[in-house]
């Protein structure tokens, strides 16, 4: 392949530069890396777009894309990849068809579907996965997902996670070394919690035109079509929304009330401004091209800062630091160790077996899996509940290889097992 | 890092993989589960002992304005727990200046202060206290509440009759005494 339009770029990769590191070897290897780097980018919205033009601006070639969402017109003034006849489309399909027209060589696999769909095998494939999401939720997933793909005795099992979020003139960055560094959930208090008005606020005295759209959404709706479940993508129940607060505004003859109002309202929507989107799409996708390339230090090397904090508000003001991993993190405090297990003992043997195993010593433990309750000590009615659990056998209630999650009020975490049984 | 992917790529093998974890969600539930202290007046129900995210809480309160009623609330905890707060609703059609006919609660750490350090115990908490002292100043009742504020008596007695159940100031209450 002509290489003239990476002239710039193959400088970075040519040469040493005063940070590389001593060992690393200019030329073929990090360019290979480069271009065999499978990168999977979660999201194509605001942030999305950015990081899918830079990651093909700097020489990536293999990327997937997953987002749920179809174009909405009012995503047009910022979503550049975009344009008004493509209202309705999936996102992901356009924006990858877009880059790959504009920047010869480059694939990019679309998938419209929600990143729970896909099963570890999928997410496997990837060197790396930048997330450019609104959803604290998805990111929490994405996160707890590549936390236990890990495995200790083989390397290519860990996927760098580079994570960019924005809220109006504040954003970050960050890197996670899935087990190695401060993971998403280690760092869950960094996320302000959505500021909410006081319910009675809305059900006595409303006094902005918000105060009457959440009213309608969540006392309104319940009064009146609680058999319906709210779909805040659906045309059809945003309009009953907007009438109920349009009513009530008029009631208290407060001004303001839109039909895009009660859309921003009721799903969340954060204002976005897209030069933050820019600037922090900008900082994950270099850090991508550093990891992927070892061509400069990176944000996320163990024991360096791991978090770049933006923010825009008071003129400018940047801060990178280091995000402490949690010892007592629920993902990645304390990983799932297999256990070899005969799968004819009951429940009770087996709690009785950790009791006596050193490293756990625990006493008084609850046990679950993701399906089901084990067995609750607490409170009282679940203990009843679970109790009928410890005469089973193991065999009746978990299967071969599934992860059993151990609290105990002794310790402050919780032990995860992987039961794999004994033939 | 490069040496990590240096050629291949990786093998997805290993059995179970595909095998749901407990989730983050799931696992700070059960340690708020073990922390509940429910005392004598609170009991929990679960419909289905494998989902802890969803339960019933009763409240028997054994003093103030409510004593002798049975209250029961149902808690919904979604996978974005502990940053989201958990969403509680009264099953019953009470007077209370803080819920409302639809069983809404007026409580701050359900909504405007909650953190992700508040547990579930800090919310029983604090349900068990609107029953001890509702407060006049947060309503969802505004009626309910004016009464209270001005009249603590004929407040008493409106409670009294409201918890017999039955028609009474235009609705159908739930009966809840015993
Ligand atoms: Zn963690």
């Amino acid at each position: 392949m002509a290489r003239a339009r990476w002239a710039y770029l193959d400088r970075v990769l040519n040469r040493t530069g005063p940070f590389t590191d001593p060992d690393w070897v200019p030329g073929e290897a990090p360019l290979e890396s480069l271009l065999r780097a499978k990168i999977l980018v979660i999201g194509a919205g605001g942030l999305g777009c950015e990081i899918l033009k830079n990651l093909a601006l700097s020489g990536f070639t293999d990327i997937h894309v997953i987002d749920m969402d179809t174009i909405d017109v009012s995503n047009l003034n910022r979503q550049f990849l975009f344009r008004q006849a493509d209202v309705g489309k999936p996102k992901a399909e356009v924006a990858a068809r877009f880059v790959e027209k504009r920047v010869r060589g480059v694939r990019i696999t679309p998938h419209c579907c929600k990143i729970q769909d896909m099963d570890e095998d999928y997410y496997m494939k990837f060197s790396m996965v930048i997330c450019g999401l609104d959803s604290i939720e998805a990111r929490r997933w994405i996160n707890a997902t590549l936390v236990g793909m890990v495995d200790a005795d083989d390397p290519d099992s860990l996927k760098p996670l580079v994570d960019g979020g924005t809220e109006g003139f504040k954003g970050q960055a960050r890197v996670v070394l899935p087990t190695m560094t401060s993971c998403i959930e280690c760092q869950l208090d960094m996320h302000a919690p959505r500021a909410a008005v006081p319910l009675c606020t809305l059900a006595t005295i409303p006094r902005q035109p918000q105060h009457c759209i959440e009213w309608a959404q969540i006392i309104a709706w319940e009064e009146e079509r609680k058999d319906d479940v709210l779909d805040t993508d659906d045309p059809e129940h945003v309009s009953w929304l907007y009438s109920k607060a349009l009513e009530r505004a008029n009631e208290f003859n407060i001004p303001g009330v839109t039909y895009s109002m009660t859309q921003g309202v009721v799903k969340n929507i954060i204002p976005a401004i897209a030069s933050t989107n820019a600037i922090i799409a900008a900082s994950c996708c270099n850090e991508a091209f550093k990891i992927c390339t070892s061509s400069n230090p990176f944000l996320g090397t163990p024991e360096s800062t791991n978090y770049m904090m933006f923010s825009g508000d008071d003129s400018i003001y940047t801060y990178t630091f280091e995000h402490l991993k949690k010892d007592d993190c629920p993902v990645c405090g304390n990983l799932a160790r297999p256990l070899e297990v005969n799968p004819e003992i009951t429940l009770r043997e087996f709690i009785e077996s950790l009791a006596e195993r050193p490293e756990a010593q625990l006493k008084k433990p609850t046990l679950r899996s993701e399906a089901k309750s084990l067995y609750y000590q607490s409170p009282p009615q679940l203990e009843e509940q679970t109790r009928p659990n410890l005469d089973k056998k193991l065999s009746e209630l978990v299967s071969n290889g599934e992860e059993v999650a151990v609290s105990d009020p002794a310790f402050q975490i919780d032990f995860k097992f992987k039961l794999v049984f004994k033939s | 890092m490069m040496k990590i992917w240096s050629m291949q790529q990786a093998e997805t093998a290993a059995a179970g993989q595909k095998k749901k974890k407990v989730t983050a969600a799931q696992l700070r539930v059960q340690k708020d589960l073990s922390e509940l202290s429910l005392g004598s007046t609170m009991r929990t129900h679960f419909p289905n002992p494998d989902d802890i995210l969803n339960f019933t809480l009763t409240i028997e309160p054994d003093e103030g304005f409510y004593k002798g009623g049975t209250f029961n609330f149902n808690f919904s905890i979604n996978q974005n727990f502990p940053h989201d707060p958990p969403k509680v609703k009264c099953t019953q059609k009470i007077y209370h200046p803080n819920i409302d006919m639809e069983g809404n609660v007026c409580l701050n750490i359900l909504r405007e202060d909650w953190k992700p350090v508040l547990n579930l115990n800090a919310v029983i908490v604090g349900l068990q206290f609107l029953f001890l002292e509702p407060n006049a100043s947060d309503p969802l009742n505004k009626e309910a509440a004016e009464v209270l504020k001005s009249n603590r008596e004929t407040f008493k007695r409106n409670v009294r009759t409201s918890m017999a159940g039955g028609h009474f100031l235009g609705e159908n209450f739930h009966r809840v005494l015993k």
